[in-house]
């Protein structure tokens, strides 16, 4: 019953991805820096596209969501670049507009 | 010699990468300073693409590590760089907010792990490992027909439920296609120089 004589099933890959996604999430809420909760987002993203690799993989389990789970995978890396190049635009926006990074100080919404 | 023989080497790679996406995106959370949150992120995305390849998404993997690891990642960093005055390198956060995150971050985490160990495995995990042929015939060519609408892994789909959704997915790349379009001219938009706009 060592675990490293076990085959690994969904459930271990399930359990990686809720540790990224959590701490994605706490990433999100604690960091002060706007940078740092940019990289929060994409730990969240990654650890839902933990999720959707190992619900189609094969080699995990007989019965598998296909090739959707790939899929679903890599129109999410594609739209996290999108946002990505967005929200990095308008955090350098909010920097030259107010020379800090803190988003403590982005409380006024005009610009 | 034993033991290492009775070693399964899938389970020993996954627990490998799986123990590397974990404990970066753990320092990642822990440190202040972002410029090492950069540089973990990167690694624990490494490492994710390391779990894809090795649950049989190479190309997923493969795609991991050229957009994220290569393109988005790089593009972080250039905004830290752009941004890297010294009161914003590090950045403390208040005890509070800590105590309040984490709190809501752990109850959170036990609901997901309860989900996880929930997960019917349809059969238990696929136990046959030494049944697979060294001759791998993974190819991108699904991947690819099906972004263009046909599928051909699945073509004999049983139920006629599912049968209707089996059109591919077409549509979601076209219009993937023009979002990254309007992102590119939003993003030019977004962060081009104030001066001109005010002349």
């Amino acid at each position: 019953m060592y675990p490293l004589t076990e085959p690994i099933g969904v459930s271990h890959y399930m359990i990686v991805g809720a540790v990224m996604f959590i701490i994605g999430v706490v990433c999100m809420a604690t960091k002060r820096n706007a940078l740092g909760v940019l990289m929060g987002v994409e730990l969240v993203l990654n650890g839902a596209n933990v999720n959707f690799i190992a619900l189609g993989s094969k080699y995990l389990r007989p019965e598998t969501i296909g090739l959707d789970g790939q899929l679903i995978a890599l129109f999410v890396i594609v739209l996290a670049a999108a946002e990505a190049a967005v929200a990095l635009a308008i955090a350098l926006n909010f920097y030259n507009n107010h020379a800090t990074i803190d988003v403590d100080r982005a409380d006024e919404l005009k610009g | 010699m034993l033991v290492f023989a009775a070693i399964n080497w899938h389970s020993m790679l996954f627990f490998i990468f799986a123990i590397f996406a974990c404990v970066f995106a753990l320092l990642m959370l822990v440190t202040n300073n972002i410029v090492r949150m950069a540089f973990y992120l990167t690694l624990a995305l490494g490492a994710t693409a390391g779990l894809f390849m090795l649950a049989g998404a190479h190309f997923v993997g493969a795609m991991q590590l050229m957009i994220y690891v290569g393109g988005t990642l790089v593009l972080l960093i250039f905004g830290v760089m752009l941004t890297a005055q010294e009161s914003f390198v590090t950045m403390k956060t208040r005890g509070g907010d800590w105590v309040l995150s984490i709190g809501v971050g752990l109850s959170l985490f036990c609901l997901l792990v309860v989900a996880a160990l929930s997960m019917p495995d349809f059969g238990g995990p696929v136990q046959a490992r030494q049944q697979v042929t060294a001759v791998d015939t993974e190819s991108t060519t699904p991947i690819g027909l099906a972004l263009l609408g046909v599928r051909v892994d699945k073509l004999s789909e049983l139920n006629d439920v599912l049968n209707q959704g089996m059109c591919g997915y077409l549509l979601p790349f076209e219009i993937v296609s023009v979002h990254l379009l309007v992102v590119l001219i939003g993003a030019a938009y977004l962060a081009r120089a104030r001066k001109h706009a005010a002349t």
